[in-house]
């Protein structure tokens, strides 16, 4: 019984959601009749497609109760190495850049999954500290110069503009990792001790899961996607900088935050993921097209994320206090 | 942590005095560690080991020290405000874009204070009253909401044009002391008094120890959650008026990574991110550290991403000590 009426709330939040995406492409419409065209919702997609790869990433750290603010920076430092060893070896199968980048971005998460996994690091200062280093690294490693777009091969480039099966590498690209990160979530073993650890760390050590292993695990696999989205992100822009990505992490927050994964751990759909994903993707994307000016971005995106942590909190409380007289005129 | 073997529990507000606990003081270490840097300073320049090496060096490092004491609070209290930056950058541009609208400089000084108090206290009043949500939420979000608002009000532009008066914050001396100096000095003394001479101070304690149980000892939680975030606040406006001080201008992006340094400072100063312990010591001293660090590093032509490194690097390898050391302490019968 409690178990049908908790996914009814949540299919409720999605479906709200759901109609809020409606609601607001209605509106962008009706504003600039250039939105809905397929040209631009093409390009809409491809833009989101990379925060969309890294939310799934993050939302496996938020459903363990951690975060990682150092994603960013990975990205950075993964796009510029790769950035680098492609201008220095134009030869370079584009497949075998793309494997250095997620390997480098395997090893940070490992280095942030050692610290809270091992070491009970509190999350956010260990990938405060990382944030720092990996930020501070991709300056030294790339001297404070840009790599730019004539030094990089075309093949490499051809890695975010080509096109399979007609649609744009990187939305193939995000479209596989939700298919596995649906299937590895729901249907393996490891995906639901994932949120087993989340909703009660205590009782899932009690119950013999490897609490530790799981929590190092995800921030191996969010490092990977940082690493492989620094890629897909130099690839696309066709340009490596220091500054690359500054402050993505909180982007990407906001999406699964949009998206209903709790901060508190243990809830979080791939599907309420993915319509996060693309409402942040709309906003980011959108404000332009009705002459918003970009230095309202940050502001707007702020203001999202708390609204939507708020209205959720207040849902919550409504149900429970609902529940409760419920339960008491019983 | 209830251990079952432990019949009895004595409380003791003070500890045996002893040879061994004094010296087995995080602070100590701190002390070392310091002067440290200040040998390896000193064989990098030959004119770094000088009185007023010591007096007037520290404005260049001194602005963001004054959050350090509001933050060390907010960490104590088992939270941290990563929003810190941001609201430096707000109440900063507040005052800039005030004067320049119009308002007479020390009215403008005031809007500053009084944007820093709002953005604390819309902080602590979020987490106060939406306990479900985690601090970290909040802070996030409003990190990018206050430096959003910035941005909104200035866009990509600088502004500043102060009078000359103003610079005396970040340049001015009294009696060949730099201003900056004396205001943390008595910043430093305020808020030590703050925290170990009041009840508000062992409030703070408690909560870091033991939320609920200080609430049903009649402690008011949430309004000692609000005061601390405000205080945040307002030390960030303060950090904000000697750092436009000294850079005679300001712009939306001003103060990135302050949160960062702020926090790193704090928790090398012996301050446990789990809450409840630390003292007001240990920061100050880490304040000098770092600065000097800095400073140091600027001496030896490092570049600033070195420093960005190290800072991170230190703020990593500070947790793991104290966490090594509070492991140590444990094994023994704590007080």
């Amino acid at each position: 019984m409690a178990g049908r009426k908790v996914t009814f709330t949540e299919n409720l939040r999605e479906l709200g959601l759901f109609i809020f995406i409606i609601a607001l492409g209605f509106a962008i419409q009706m504003r600039n009749p250039a939105f809905l065209r397929v040209s631009n919702i093409v390009s809409l997609l491809t833009n989101t497609s990379i925060l969309g790869i890294l939310a799934v990433g993050m939302m496996l750290v938020l459903l363990t109760r951690g975060i990682d603010l150092s994603i960013g920076s990975t990205i950075a430092f993964s796009g510029m190495v790769t950035a680098l060893t492609v201008a220095r070896y134009p030869g370079m199968p584009a497949l075998l850049a793309v494997a250095q980048g997620a390997a480098i971005g395997v090893v940070i998460g490992m280095v942030i999954g050692v610290l809270v996994a091992r070491f009970d690091v509190l999350p956010i200062i260990a990938t405060l500290g990382m944030m720092n280093i990996v930020r501070g690294l991709t300056y030294v490693v790339s001297g404070g110069r840009w790599v730019s777009a004539y030094q990089m091969p075309d093949s490499f480039k051809a890695l975010a503009t080509g096109r399979t099966l007609g649609i744009n590498n990187l939305i193939v690209v995000a479209i596989v990792v939700y298919l596995v990160a649906t299937y590895f979530m729901n249907h393996t073993r490891t995906g639901r001790r994932i949120y087993a650890v989340g909703s009660n760390p205590d009782a899932a050590e009690v119950s013999g899961i490897p609490k530790r292993r799981l929590v190092f695990l995800v921030y191996t696999i969010m490092g990977g996607l940082a690493g492989l989205s620094g890629v897909l992100w130099v690839a696309r822009f066709a340009s490596a900088q220091g500054d690359t990505a500054v402050g993505y992490e909180l982007q990407v927050i906001a999406a699964c935050i949009l998206g209903g994964v709790s901060i508190l751990g243990g809830v979080g759909k791939i599907s309420g993921l993915l319509l996060g994903t693309i409402l942040f993707g709309i906003l980011a994307n959108a404000l332009p097209l009705i002459d918003v000016s970009p230095f309202w971005q940050m502001g707007i995106q702020g203001v999202t994320v708390l609204v939507a942590v708020m209205t959720n909190a207040m849902v919550i409380r409504n149900t429970e206090r609902s529940a409760l007289r419920r339960r008491a005129t019983m | 942590m209830a251990d079952a073997r432990t019949p009895e529990i004595r409380i003791q507000a003070v500890r045996n005095w002893s040879w061994k606990t004094f010296f087995f003081q995080w602070e100590w270490l701190l002390v070392v560690v310091l002067l440290l840097v200040v040998a390896v300073n000193t064989y990098l320049s030959p004119f770094f080991l000088a009185l007023s090496t010591f007096i007037h060096t520290p404005a260049t490092f001194l602005d963001k020290a004054f959050i350090v004491f509001p933050m060390m609070m907010v960490i104590i209290l088992g939270k941290i405000d990563i929003s810190v930056g941001s609201t430096v950058a707000l109440s900063a541009v507040m005052m800039a874009v005030a004067y320049n609208a119009g308002l007479p400089m020390p009215a403008a000084i005031v809007l500053c204070l009084l944007v820093g108090v709002l953005a604390g206290a819309f902080n602590g009043v979020l987490i106060a009253r939406f306990k479900e949500l985690s601090f970290v939420i909040v802070t996030i979000s409003t990190m990018m909401i206050y430096r959003g608002i910035a941005y909104i009000i200035l866009g990509d532009q600088a502004s500043g044009r102060f009078p000359g008066w103003f610079s005396l914050f970040g340049w001015g001396t009294v009696m060949g002391v730099p201003f900056m100096l004396v205001a943390f000095v008595v910043c430093a003394v305020i808020f030590g008094l703050l925290l170990h001479k009041t009840s508000f101070g062992r409030a703070i304690y408690g909560m870091g120890h033991n939320a609920i149980a200080c609430r049903y000892s009649g402690v008011n939680t949430d309004r000692i959650l609000m005061t601390v975030f405000t205080l945040n606040g307002l030390m960030a406006a303060v950090t904000a008026i000697f750092l436009t001080s000294r850079m005679g201008s300001t712009r939306p992006n001003v103060a990135l990574g302050y949160e960062l340094e702020v926090i790193a400072m704090v928790v090398l100063g012996g301050v446990s991110t789990n809450g409840g312990i630390g003292r007001i010591g240990g920061p100050i001293l880490a304040v000098f550290i770092v600065g000097f660090l800095g400073y140091g590093m600027g001496l030896a032509n490092l570049q600033a991403p070195i420093v960005l490194v190290v800072i991170g690097l230190l703020l990593i390898v500070s947790v793991l000590a104290l966490r090594v050391r509070f492991t140590i302490r444990r094994k023994k019968p704590v007080v």
